[in-house]
């Protein structure tokens, strides 16, 4: 009895194997996916790669450069200073974006109680501007920090308030320009970052809070000493995160500044974009993509050994 | 108690800064012309002026742009999603070799910048003549959204237990069966959760409608909105505002309804990803 048993299941076993193995399905599942996927997107990749070493664009011919147009780069100043702003663009905007949705994930598991109604109603609506169509939000600032026909809001308020000084052409002026843009950031991607880490902060067992407290940590220690080493991987997840959101920073730029003025707020992906469809250069234009590639890459990289370290 | 006024301001300034500046947009958007440049900025409009929503919607082609992001977002969704669970279940539930190597290639997608294929791409949309046709925006869409969906899908069908599809393969079901019957049904709280998270990233694209679109016809909203402020943004207010305010209030629905679903959806995305 307990032999035929086991016979059965043996050759249920096998039969199992076979009809896992069966490369027919195999096929049939994985192969739509991966033909489009390696026609679209990976041999592309290859093809820039390819790009990067010519000259030229398809109706005028190509001509093999080398390494020509990385050597150009390095000696481009509208590259560099592309490549500095993009550099700044993401020192200020991801510890932005991380420290102010921890100070919001703290406000949330601290102060507001958690079912409740307050607590709901400020997760979601801090959140909202995570989903925005991001033209519609940059030409919102554009008009907020408008100064002509009209002064837009921010130079209204400003000029009730009586500090007439302060009102100027907010996104006339490069260095201006640059913190609004750094800011409308914060502001969209926040609301993200808080309920990212407030989850982080939920599966923090409770005792181990409660016996802090007791312990007499209370306010600032308790989230110095428990809460920050505890919520490190997600902290060092969140920087990849967001180091890949802002380095790639594209739709904001372009909808709220243009890159300018003049060219002074073009990150890397625009002045890329610029290169290849505004000049014509393939090569050049590629050349770009493959180096922002290698920082994405790059910075990646380094931060998943660091969590990888710290797990 | 103490703790909860001291934080009231903060909360009270919060929720200033993330909404104030919403209902101000929507505001804007029902002023009379002559409004703008008699009544300070800030100031409500003594009677809602719809026209200025008429304009954007008709002769701003507001319309035209909302009808083209439903018709190429849509269809995208469903495949991305529909090749991509496939995907996942053929590497995550068969067994063969290869399988690691095309998850791995699947995944390194994730970290590319778009930048890095548009050149391509382009190249290969004007020579196959489908630039310039919603083909364009449609492959793309599909394509660029499969690494999260086979990294989202085949983290799901990890943490499944074998035995259950397995029963119903010694129950004498095709594998596509089991698929269409078993698989996909169990998934569905996953799969709906990922088709929120790649209905934003698709919907509100910008840089490939951008560049494998041209004609007005064919635009979605977001470079629809940019082309309309381009025209009409610095003289007209009223409709430009109106016309931000369509882009917003779709997404502010979808938002109402499912706005818990939303935010776990699209943490959740961040963590895989």
């Amino acid at each position: 009895m307990g032999g035929a048993c086991l016979s059965l299941l043996e050759s249920g076993d096998h039969a199992m194997e076979r009809i896992l193995r069966d490369w027919k399905y195999v096929f049939f599942f994985v192969a739509p996916a991966l033909i489009l996927y390696s026609a679209l997107l990976l041999v592309p990749i290859f093809w820039s790669m390819g790009y990067s070493l010519f000259d030229g664009f398809p109706i005028s011919g190509f001509r093999f450069m080398g390494f020509g147009n990385y050597l150009r780069a390095w000696k481009d100043q509208d590259f560099l200073r592309s490549f500095w702003f993009s550099a700044k663009y993401a020192l200020v905007v991801t510890p932005g974006q991380i420290g102010l949705g921890f100070l919001l994930s703290l406000l949330y598991f601290l102060v507001l109680k958690r079912a409740s109604r307050l607590s709901v109603l400020i997760r979601t609506l801090v959140f909202f501007p995570v989903v925005l169509p991001t033209v519609a939000v940059a030409q919102m600032f554009v008009k907020l920090f408008e100064i002509t026909p009209q002064y837009g809001l921010v130079n209204a308020i400003l000029d009730v308030l009586g500090l007439d000084g302060w009102i100027r052409p907010f996104l006339g002026r490069g260095d201006t320009a640059f913190w609004v843009a750094a800011s409308m950031n914060i502001w969209t991607a926040m609301g993200f970052y808080a309920v990212l880490l407030y989850s982080g902060l939920l599966d923090i067992p409770q005792e181990l809070i409660e016996s802090a407290r007791l312990d007499g940590a209370s306010g600032w220690n308790l989230v110095r000493l428990i809460i920050t080493p505890l919520l490190r991987p997600l902290f060092i997840t969140s920087t990849i995160f967001s180091l890949n959101g802002t380095l790639k920073v594209f739709d904001q730029i372009l909808a709220l500044t243009g890159g300018g003025p003049g060219k002074s707020t073009t990150p890397l992906t625009l002045y890329m974009y610029r290169t290849a469809f505004h000049y014509n250069q393939y090569g050049y234009g590629s050349t770009i993509a493959v180096i922002l590639t290698i920082e994405c890459l790059l910075v990646t990289g380094i931060l998943s050994f660091f969590r990888q370290k710290t797990e | 108690m103490r703790k909860r006024l001291f934080f009231t301001p903060f909360i009270i300034l919060l929720v200033i800064l993330e909404a104030y500046p919403l209902v101000w947009l929507v505001s804007s958007s029902l002023k009379a012309p002559y409004e703008f440049t008699t009544q300070p900025i800030y100031a409500f409009s003594e009677k809602l002026w719809w026209g200025n929503y008429a304009k954007a919607w008709t002769e701003g082609k507001i319309g035209v742009y909302f009808r083209n992001s439903v018709i190429v977002t849509f269809p995208s969704l469903f495949l991305v999603l529909f090749l991509g669970t496939m995907a996942a279940f053929g590497i995550e539930i068969m067994r063969w070799k290869l399988k690691n190597v095309v998850l791995f290639f699947f995944l390194a997608g994730i970290m590319i910048p778009v930048q890095m294929i548009l050149l391509p791409l382009f190249v290969f949309y004007y020579r196959t003549g489908l630039l310039d046709t919603r083909w364009a925006l449609f492959l793309t869409y599909v394509t660029y959204g499969l690494p999260l969906t086979v990294f989202f899908m085949t983290s799901y069908f990890q943490a499944l237990p074998p035995e259950i599809l397995e029963a119903s393969i010694l129950d004498g079901a095709s594998l596509i069966q089991v698929f269409f019957r078993v698989a996909v049904p169990m998934a569905a709280n996953a799969i709906f959760t990922l088709a929120m998270v790649q209905f934003f990233f698709i919907w509100n694209d910008l840089i490939f409608s951008l560049t494998f679109v041209s004609k007005t016809e064919l635009r979605t909203i977001q470079t629809g909105l940019l082309n309309f402020v381009g025209r009409f943004g610095q003289i007209e207010w009223g409709p430009t505002f109106a016309a931000i305010s369509l882009a917003v209030i779709p997404t502010f629905l979808l938002y109402l309804f499912l706005s818990r679903l939303i935010m776990e959806g699209l943490t959740a995305g961040a963590l895989k990803g």
